[in-house]
């Protein structure tokens, strides 16, 4: 009569069974109702400019060596102390977006994303890292704009962010946004643009470069550049600006290409207001600032002046 | 050291430099640039199945694939060293192989590393690639060991494995991988099916070691019959019998297993009845009449003139359509070197002689203007050596670029854009734009109008690769205005 069932197996097939029910229905309720892939809490940029006691100015510099501008630059804002301190880790952001030799202008010159590095270096900075989300492939970008090259031998980590957390921006056009890792990891921002036209902004200087945090597909922001510039510049917070304005791009920008797109003006301009900068960069390239809205739109948001003769504190001749 | 033991150190040797060679020609690294002058290509090169279908097809071949003329030196002195010691598809059978069969030895063995009739079908298949060849239908890289490796690994395995700044993808690339995956479950059924039933190139190597100097000598006085040498023949040629020394992959296991030392790898051993090629005349007949019915048909069909494809934009350097696909023998070679993973493995885009040839798409990637990697990387020609100068002074067009009005953001839709005139390397850029004031619904706007100066576009697509309007961009690249299609010419 082996095919009987007594008492204790069908007790225990009963509590397999009922196990076994009971255990998928648990999981079952586990994830009933989740949502399919929980979005995390968003990340801020940190205030670049926090516990420094520099007030806004701007100092223009000219001369034929880009290294020297640069260490003449910190003199002459109070000297590199004054923005990093001992210990502090340091990003500098070039403008480093396109496949192009640093004669066609499209990218910072080399030589002053090194010479800003030996400085933040010698200033007592931990690390510095040049970091840049570029236009053209990266490899190609790196290499022959050379800035790569020269900024390794001055010391620093040269670095591509392909990924990064979400960033709250909370601006008009940009609530939230991937940013470089490297990105939020830095206590100081120096930002490095250089001088370009820009079909749609007007032209490109520092505000515009903040588009290079920005991982991901990005150029679905064009539909409001003023807009997304402004809410770009509201959130870096940068610890100071140098404006390459060594060679400007004056036709084709912001990608250039022919030599006849690029003038030889041998200067630079260090400011600790991003506004005054671009409207500094603007007349270099004779556009007035009622034709770049994005300007506007940032001085009413309290980001600083367009009026940058008002915070010129110098004009420095370099060695000519 | 016993001479399989060389052997193997030799095979390992081989397979990596084979991977490390695909691994080395990835996009670049930061620091290190591009290794544009690696001979990545050395493994294609060596191909003589890959030399002479390029040879009947197109009536040329490239300098590099003189290469070839080592392997077949090497197969008349010493029989088909290539697939028992360099071949990368050879070592990873043998070692799938060795895998499922291990420790199942003894009669069973023996019985499935026989000589069978039907592995004579290699022969009839490299017929009909040769013969489909002189007809200008290219096939030999889709059956080529090698090009199917190279693919296979560069287009389906490493792209699982490969980080960089823009990884690589390839559309399709599952179904290479799939049938990859497939040749190495043959060994399943027998050891090395691949390499005694199918592959083209063993067979034209088979053809070549006609009469090797060193071969398998068996010393009849002091064999014993007991079949040991059988064990783990990877050709099927069965040492213990009738040598089928075009069979042999000079594995030299036999040497090694024989308990009597009867078995040797040496200088003139008789050739013997093994040496016959196992050919049928009405098989042959069959193979050749479907060989030369096959490329009319091909060629009738592939609109290669007129009614092509529209996505079928060919690298930069690519020779004209005809020649092109009578040279390119898809092993994926310049699809690897892309640095914006712009080439792809075209699907329907050239028709059944141009599957898996590379395709520029534009969604996926551009051509990037101070490039020349693919025409490097390109082991037939099929893809001169173009320089970078010949893409920024233009004489080189892959197509150009058309906007659609029903999608782009201004004409569109209102808004302002005008991304693909930010991206247009040329210069002065061949996208510019028109202002124009429009009424949106009882509002005034001024846009910018983009529009394409077809006089500066040479079609590297990165206006394509940039639009917003992702899915189906509102401004892409056709093939028209190609420079290397005379009668394609779009402007006077």
């Amino acid at each position: 009569m082996g095919r009987t069932v007594d008492r204790r197996e069908f007790l225990r097939r009963l509590a397999l069974t009922g196990g076994v029910f009971a255990a998928a229905s648990a999981g079952a309720l586990y994830f009933r109702g989740r949502e399919p892939r929980a979005r995390g809490a968003a990340d801020t940029l940190r205030d670049h400019r926090e516990g420094l006691a520099v007030d806004r100015r701007m100092v223009v510099l000219r001369g034929p060596d880009p290294a020297a501008l640069v260490e003449r630059g910190f003199e002459a804002m109070g000297g590199a102390g004054a923005f990093i301190r001992r210990g502090e880790r340091v990003l500098i952001k070039p403008n480093m977006a396109w496949d192009r030799t640093p004669e066609q202008g499209a990218n910072t010159h080399p030589l002053l994303v090194a010479a800003a590095v030996r400085t933040a270096l010698a200033a007592g900075a931990a690390s510095v890292v040049v970091a840049d989300v570029p236009c053209n492939d990266p490899v190609k970008v790196l290499e022959r704009s050379g800035i790569r090259k020269a900024a390794a031998e001055a010391g620093a980590r040269v670095a591509v962010p392909s990924e990064g957390p979400e960033v709250d921006f909370g601006g008009a056009v940009i609530a939230r946004f991937a940013v470089g890792r490297e990105f939020l990891e830095a206590d100081r921002i120096i930002n490095m643009p250089v001088v370009k036209v820009h079909s749609l902004s007007g032209i490109t200087c520092g505000m515009k470069n903040w588009y290079g945090l920005l991982v991901g597909r990005r150029h679905g922001l064009h539909q409001n550049i003023d807009e997304s510039i402004a809410d770009l510049a509201a959130a870096a917070k940068p610890t100071l600006t140098i404006i390459d304005a060594t060679r400007i791009m004056v036709s084709n920008g912001p990608t250039g290409g022919a030599p006849s797109d690029v003038v030889r003006r041998d200067l630079v301009a260090f400011t600790t207001d991003e506004v005054a900068g671009d409207a500094w960069a603007a007349d270099l390239l004779g556009r007035r600032p009622g034709d770049l809205p994005f300007l506007g739109l940032a001085a009413g948001r309290g980001l600083g002046t367009g009026d940058w003769r008002s915070i010129l504190q110098e004009e420095v001749s370099v060695g000519t | 050291m016993e001479l399989r033991t060389v052997r193997r150190i030799w095979q390992i040797f081989f397979l990596g430099l084979f991977l490390l060679l695909i691994v080395l020609h990835t996009s670049g690294v930061a620091g290190i640039g591009y290794f544009r002058d690696y001979p990545v290509r050395l493994f294609l090169e060596l191909s003589p199945l890959l030399a002479l279908a390029s040879i009947l097809a197109s009536g040329t071949l490239a300098a590099g694939m003189l290469l070839a003329l080592l392997t077949v030196g090497a197969t008349l002195l010493f029989g088909r060293v290539f697939c028992g010691w360099v071949c990368p598809l050879g070592t990873l059978n043998q070692a799938a192989a060795w895998l499922w069969f291990r420790g199942r030895g003894g009669k069973a063995a023996v019985e499935r590393n026989r000589y069978r009739r039907a592995y004579a079908l290699k022969y009839y298949l490299l017929l009909g690639v040769l013969l489909a060849a002189l007809l200008g239908v290219n096939l030999a890289g889709l059956l080529d060991p090698i090009a199917l490796t190279y693919r296979s690994v560069a287009l389906a395995f490493f792209p699982i494995v490969a980080g960089g700044y823009i990884p690589s993808e390839f559309l399709g690339g599952w179904l290479i991988g799939l049938l990859f995956g497939g040749v190495l479950l043959l060994n399943l059924v027998y050891p090395r099916l691949w390499c005694r039933l199918l592959c083209p190139l063993g067979a034209l190597l088979g053809l070549t070691a006609f009469a090797p100097l060193f071969k398998i000598r068996r010393d009849r006085a002091k064999c014993t019959d007991c079949n040991a040498c059988g064990f783990d023949c990877q050709g099927g040629d069965e040492p213990m019998g009738r040598h089928r020394v075009r069979e042999c992959h000079v594995c030299l296991n036999c040497v090694g297993a024989c308990p009597e030392d009867a078995l040797s790898y040496a200088l003139l051993g008789e050739l013997g009845e093994g040496a016959k090629l196992d050919l049928d005349r009405r098989r042959l007949i069959i193979t050749a009449s479907c060989a030369a019915v096959l490329p009319a048909v091909v060629t009738a069909s592939s609109g290669r003139e007129k009614g092509y494809h529209p996505g079928r934009i060919r690298p930069p350097g690519a020779l004209p359509e005809a020649e092109f696909v009578e040279r390119c023998v898809k092993c994926g070679a310049c699809m690897k070197a892309c640095p914006t993973n712009a080439l792809q493995p075209a699907f329907a885009e050239g028709g059944m002689e141009g599957f898996w040839t590379p395709v520029l798409v534009p969604r996926v990637g551009y051509c990037a203007q101070n490039c020349n990697l693919c025409g490097r990387a390109c082991p037939t020609g099929a893809i001169r050596r173009f320089t970078v100068e010949e893409k920024v002074g233009m004489p080189i067009r892959l197509g150009a670029a058309v906007i659609d009005p029903g999608r782009c953001l201004p004409f569109a839709y209102g808004r302002t854009c005008i991304v693909c005139e930010e991206m247009c390397p040329t210069s002065p850029k061949a996208i510019f734009f028109e202002e124009r004031e429009v009424e949106w619904r009882g509002e005034r706007r001024v846009l910018k109008m983009p529009r394409v100066d077809l006089k500066h576009c040479w079609g590297c697509g990165i206006c394509e690769t940039k639009c917003p309007v992702s899915s189906q961009p509102a401004i892409y690249v056709i093939p028209s205005g190609e420079s290397r299609e005379e009668r394609d010419r779009l402007l006077l």
